[in-house]
């Protein structure tokens, strides 16, 4: 248990804080949250920050409730995991899933932690977390899909003092960087970090000095309680007591022959509380896709769905945690035991999503969006130029992908998007001129969203034509299982993955793989999942199925799924719309699914290997 | 005798400023917009100009525009059909958008995404490729490429955006498709993206020479319309455009280029802001332009605005150079309102717009907006516009009222003081982002509040800020057509380099920038500005190797000239890199683009004269009026703005009214009228 060292430590009175000082705070907190995000992107050297955002920013109060941010992390459990004083000036940085409570969930993320002082007296922390490119390891960009330890995830840093009083332990960096491929990039996003944290800290000092630290701690108290508020009238708003909801949806495979793992979800409210339970859930997974879930991000994760649409300019905080109790079973794939491999968690951070989406759209349909989350699809390349002016030089690519949005209440999913805030895609041109590549074609596929009144976005086809020898890794999933749809919506398609040989031979590639050898010449599709559909697609405007058709975002065959009847250049036979229309309506039951996953688990494994060219994967069983 | 013609078009009001180029004498005029056609009320202007000045139009040999054209298409969803050719295997590349969703998590859930610029069913693939490095990969397929510009004919495009991947590194595809459009689709305006954006990013290229088809006919027949009325009612001046950055632009360079031109309204505010301030002798400033629906706010050092490379227009951000204006989403119509489950008070960004309008306006408004709460506070009188606007006080009050009683508040009063209160916290959020966010601390700055609700919220701001003085310049449709009359022609020439800075030698950064500034200065040339009065100034695009975003560096020839100009760019790039980060890195540096912008002489106009006064305000004091500040209700002076004269000094709480903008002066602050017209809002001393 760390032990903070203030000057100064007796009690801070609280004060009343009239409505608009807590708004004031509210927007202050709001604001230093952005310019942490600002501070970081416009530093950092990785490609995974500074083209993608793959970063998490958090102002907390002095106990360490989150009161600000987006996706929280527990300072709590990370100070519970530091054994030693902990002063002003002092910055602290883990890379250890396993030392601080799951508060990051894979060695690639390096969370950086400060305690914020006035006076001589903690008034907060500030906090973030950013996914290195590389931290070392067997595998270039450190996610060896096969991975069964930690201990082949590169350098796995303990919680220590990066920097004690203001001096940084030059030692200790140096010993980190020396296990990473390309240090510079490790040390510019780390400088990043913590330039953006103690930003963040600087702003607070300035909120307490223009507010007083009394009112601005009594502030954070009202914004905490405010979170608590909301979230206990809307328990009782969307939840009937005593009543189970329960969700399963899965990920595909664990990149070593296991599969489908099934991640089910349940909740029940009792009084003025609900219970989140994991519990049905597969073991964990002897490949690296385990996802470590903090109980408090589960809660966050929750809220998100719960409060978004109720106020969207709230600030996020912790405040409502204590009205959510979580069970999460030791040893399932949720909190598997050390030291099982974690390193390809991101899927799991998508399903979360999904299962949130489908459990909590049950009850309000507003919130019933069709499924999307596959993953964060990740993508490497790297190696040494073979000849010419930069011979012998490594080059390392680093990027992450994007699918089909899910059809949604609000209309169709947008075409190969991103469902992570912020995230953007690296621009051709960008690849081009860094990186011994050449994009072919960059298109979303035509008919791959799911059907519905409402499309799911369509997939994404990369083609990346490769002019250097090297090695590649992918990490994909919904490979297997489909996208599903909702309210009536079909399913969207699943992803593909393979390299057209310069011999003219074809590959096809697991959805998760590394040191996958490239030629020049070579070429790798990357081809994403679409997004479920949502709605009666024989309720979509034939007229708008036809447009899409002339922007080739639909097929003429593909437009049959909804019904209509189109030439390919998009102009619609109404009569044998109708007549489609009619016929489609007869052959199928009078009430539609809410949810439609595509044939059922046996079917899909039976038919794997004939429809997707990869072997079935082997059902994991609890020990 | 010859004169110059100064003409901002406003929502409601034009305005005209005639000036001397010679005395440098200035003339005024104000009269109703005409938005069904500008051009109506800019020559009723310049009648009313003329008239009162006793000039014939004959003598006025320039006439300098800001105009809100190109703007308003793109607000308004109203601009051409533009057919875009790409690149085969990158035709979805609008429709893709860099896979970007605005919002935080579960944002996805309710972002509408915006229909592409250039739909897609309106966008062709060319078979054809260009490396990274320039080379040809694969020949442009003409007999393919025309027949994808007839489809693009069938389908009655109006204007043509080429855009080819790598089209910045060599631009040879793009100029034939260019000669195959002029034969396949006659009379169709082409911009390519190698013209209109040498720079990389694809998406951003795209978008921006699409911007620019997308704006152009609209902005050509709007600028054809208004020479060809020039000439017919004896104008023979010259008419020149304000661009987004600042400059001007002759009409012809306006018309191939308009998506320069996003910003010029706002850029004509900085302007005429900068040009006002210098004659108080303040060139370290903030400038906060609060209108109905939204605020825009700029830094400007030694009198030059900063330039940023990003033009935003509602959801469209393209790359064009303007001044670095950021847009607080909130302004006089802001809504407020409180969300049932957390009672918490919000503002924006909902807004009343025009139409209904606050509460306050009686147009059927109900919901409460900062105008409202300025009129329950008192801050607002009764008349505005010199009486075309009548505010209905009661009205305004209900509506605050509802805010009053979802929070529990014990009065409007204090309701609306909370929605002022948050509302100004927008604005410093603005004004943060332009100062303590790079570097600035906004107290080594003065605040120059203008827009229709500026002066209103000006003084608040200053406190906040700690930016002194608080400069409310004359009248703010003045002001615009101030900057338009005082600005100088400009033209720019950039293109990427991705260079290492260590692998540059002096000679080779001359070449560079040197080529740059000839082709820029030979347009200007070209727009009547002889070469002997060119002002070059120099920007550097630039960045850690591997970092993905850049700092523009701005110098001079001198630095060119220096045999280790590198080396000295690369020092000004990393004090830059510490005022923003606070760090900089090992690593080497890189030059992403390069920039030269060429300006011509700033024409000299002569600084309004407010005739001395003898130290009594009480000929300009009209009344007094009860207002709500601080929790209290004050009697404050009333006072009309056209009676103060220079050096007169208005003790706080005051309110000061002219015939379009109000200015409060708060307790324990004085206003001081100065020779050049502004009202310069200072902490009393006892306060001070």
């Amino acid at each position: 248990m760390a032990r903070i060292v203030e000057t100064d430590t007796t009690e801070v009175p609280r004060v009343e804080v009239d409505p608009v000082t807590l708004d004031l705070v509210e927007n202050g907190l709001r604001n230093a949250r952005y310019e942490m995000d600002e501070v970081l992107f416009r530093t950092a050297l990785s490609p995974g920050i500074r083209e993608q955002h793959d970063e998490f920013p958090l102002i907390a109060d002095p106990a360490g409730k989150m009161v600000v941010g987006q996706f929280g992390l527990s300072i709590p459990d990370f100070l519970a995991g530091f054994d030693g004083d902990i002063g002003e000036g002092d910055v602290l940085l883990t890379s250890d899933p396993y030392a601080c409570g799951a508060a990051i969930s894979h060695a690639n993320d390096w969370l950086v932690v400060l305690p914020i002082f006035v006076a001589g007296r903690v008034v907060g922390w500030a906090s973030m977390f950013g996914h290195m490119s590389d931290v070392g390891g067997k595998t270039p960009s450190s996610m060896p899909t096969d991975a069964r330890t930690i201990y082949e995830e590169g350098v796995v840093i303990p919680p220590f003092k990066l920097y004690e009083a203001g001096r940084v332990n030059e030692d200790a960096l140096r010993i980190i960087l020396n296990q990473v491929r390309v240090p510079d990039w490790n040390r510019a996003d780390l400088n990043g970090l913590v330039a953006a944290c103690r930003t963040a800290a600087r702003r607070v000092q300035e909120m307490c000095a223009r507010f007083g630290v009394e009112t601005y701690l009594s502030a954070l108290d009202a914004l905490l309680q405010r979170n608590h508020d909301a979230m206990k009238a809307l328990l009782h708003l969307v939840f009937e007591e005593g009543r189970t909801l329960s969700f399963t949806d899965y990920i595909c495979d664990d990149g070593v022959g296991f599969g489908p793992y099934e991640l089910k979800l349940s909740l029940t409210r009792t009084g003025d509380k609900v219970h989140l339970d994991f519990t049905g859930s597969s073991p964990q997974a002897q490949g690296p896709i385990n996802y470590y879930l903090n109980e408090n991000l589960a809660r966050m994760f929750f809220g998100i769905y719960m409060i978004t649409v109720a106020d969207p300019q709230i600030l996020w905080n912790d405040g409502f945690y204590p009205l959510v109790d979580v069970t999460i079973p030791d040893g399932s794939y949720w909190k598997p035991k050390h030291p099982a491999a974690l390193n390809a968690r991101n899927h799991g951070i998508g399903r979360v999503f999904d299962l949130f989406g489908g459990l909590l759209g049950q009850t309000n349909p507003a919130l019933l969006n069709a499924a999307g989350f596959s993953s964060s699809p990740h993508f490497m390349y790297s190696g040494n130029y073979s000849g010419g002016e930069r011979k012998g030089e490594w080059f390392q690519l680093y990027s992450i992908g994007f699918g089909g949005i899910p059809g949604r209440p609000l209309g169709d999913g947008p075409d190969g998007h991103s469902l992570w805030p912020s995230f953007v895609n690296i621009p051709c041109e960008f690849l081009e001129s860094y990186y011994p590549l050449r994009i072919e074609k960059w298109e979303t596929i035509a008919d791959t969203g799911g059907a519905g009144l409402h499309r799911g976005g369509n997939g994404v086809d990369v083609a990346y034509h490769f002019l250097e020898p090297g090695t590649i890794a992918i990490h994909d999933d919904r490979w297997l299982m489909y996208p599903w749809g909702v309210n009536g919506g079909a399913p969207g398609a699943r992803g593909r993955k393979w390299i057209d040989r310069v011999d003219g031979s074809r590959e096809i590639l697991p959805s998760k793989c590394h040191d996958v050898p490239v030629r020049p010449g070579d070429v790798l599709h990357f081809v994403t999942w679409g997004g479920g559909g949502w709605g009666d697609p024989l309720l979509r405007d034939p007229e708008l199925v036809g447009l899409e058709v002339r922007r080739g975002l639909v097929t003429a065959a593909g437009a049959r799924r909804y019904g209509v009847v189109v030439d390919d250049a998009g102009t619609t036979d109404p009569a044998a719309t109708e007549a489609l229309r009619a016929q489609l309506r007869a052959g199928r039951p009078e009430e539609l699914p809410v949810f439609d996953m595509g044939p059922g688990l046996d079917e899909i494994l039976a038919r794997c290997e004939e429809e997707t060219g990869l072997p079935a994967p082997t059902r994991p069983v609890w020990a | 005798m010859s004169y110059r013609l100064g003409v901002d078009v406003g929502g409601t009001f034009t305005d005209v400023l005639l000036v001397d180029e010679e005395s440098g004498s200035t003339w005024r005029a104000k009269t109703a917009s005409t938005p069904s056609d500008q051009s109506i009320g800019v020559l009723h202007g310049i009648d009313k100009v003329c008239a009162e000045a006793g000039v014939e139009r004959g003598d006025i040999a320039h006439v300098l525009h800001g105009t809100t054209v190109a703007t308003n298409a793109i607000l308004e969803g109203k601009g051409a059909t533009v057919g875009l050719v790409t690149t085969r295997g990158f035709r979805q590349v609008l429709q893709i958008a860099r896979s970007f969703v605005p919002g935080g998590l579960a944002g996805w859930i309710i972002w509408p995404k915006p229909e592409p610029l250039a739909a897609l069913e309106n966008t062709v693939e060319a078979p054809e490729r260009i490396g990274s490095d320039g080379s040809v990969v694969l020949a442009l397929d003409e007999e393919a490429t025309r027949a994808a510009l007839r489809v693009l004919r069938a389908n009655g495009v109006e204007a043509l955006a080429v855009s080819l991947i790598n089209a910045f590194a060599d631009d040879r595809h793009e100029r034939r498709i260019a000669e195959l459009a002029a034969e396949e689709l006659p009379g169709v305006e082409v911009s390519l993206s190698s013209v209109v954006l040498p720079e990389m990013r694809e998406y951003e290229r795209a978008l921006t020479t699409v911007a620019n088809g997308y704006v152009q006919p609209q902005v050509a027949r709007y600028v054809a319309n208004l020479s060809a009325q020039l000439t017919r009612q004896g104008v023979p001046g010259e008419l020149s455009i304000l661009r987004s950055d600042g400059g001007l632009s002759a009409a012809e360079a306006a018309i191939s280029a308009p998506v320069t031109m996003l910003l010029s309204g706002p850029a004509g505010g900085v302007t005429g802001a900068v040009w006002v301030a210098e004659q108080s002798g303040h060139t370290e400033l903030i400038t906060f332009d609060m209108g109905g629906t939204s605020t825009d706010v700029a830094l400007v050092r030694g009198g030059t605005a900063r330039i940023g490379r990003e033009t935003k227009v509602g959801d469209l951000t393209v790359r064009a150079s303007a001044v670095d204006v950021r847009t607080v989403g909130a302004g006089g119509g802001s809504i407020a309102h409180v969300p049932q489950l957390t009672r918490a008070l919000r503002v924006g960004p909902q807004s009343a717009g025009a139409e209904p309008g606050p509460a306050a306006y009686g147009k059927g408004g109900a919901e409460p907006t900062v105008t409202d709460a300025n009129v329950v506070l008192g801050y607002l009188p009764t008349t505005l516009a010199g009486g075309e606007i009548t505010l209905d006080r009661e009205a305004a009050r209900a509506a605050v009222q509802t805010v009053a009683d979802a929070m529990g508040l014990p009065s409007a009063e204090a309701a609306a003081a909370g929605i002022i209160d948050i509302v100004n916290e927008n604005m410093l959020g603005g004004l943060r982002l332009v100062s303590v966010q790079q570097g600035f601390d906004p107290r080594d700055f003065a605040l120059v509040a203008f827009g229709g609700a500026g002066p209103l919220h000006a003084n608040a701001l200053g406190r906040l800020t700690g930016a002194w003085p608080v400069i409310v310049p004359p009248s703010p449709g003045v002001l615009c057509a101030l900057g338009d009359a005082t600005t100088s022609a400009r033209d720019e020439s950039a293109r990427t380099v991705l260079r290492k800075l260590d692998e540059l030698d002096a000679a080779e950064l001359r070449a560079v920038f040197g080529e740059l500034a000839e082709s820029a200065s030979r347009r200007l040339v070209g727009q009547g500005v002889p070469a002997g009065e060119h002002t070059v100034t120099y920007s550097a695009d630039l960045r850690f190797v591997g970092q993905g975003n850049e700092l523009a560096v701005t110098f001079d020839a001198g630095l060119l000239g220096a045999d280790d100009g590198p080396a000295q760019l690369a020092r000004r790039f990393d004090a830059e890199h510490e005022r923003l980060f606070s760090f900089t890195l090992p690593a080497g540096h890189e030059l992403v683009n390069a920039r030269a912008t060429v300006s011509g002489p700033r024409p000299r106009v002569a600084p309004i004269r407010l005739e001395p006064g003898d130290g009594d305000v009480s000929a300009a004091r009209t009344g007094a009026t009860r207002i709500y500040v601080d929790g209290d209700f004050v009697d404050a002076g009333l006072y009309d703005r056209l009676k103060l004269r220079a050096g007169d000094v208005v003790p706080g709480p005051a309110i000061v009214v002219e015939m379009d903008s109000t200015t409060l002066v708060l307790p324990g602050h004085t206003a001081t009228a100065d020779a050049g017209g502004s009202l310069l809002i200072r902490p009393s001393v006892t306060e001070a």
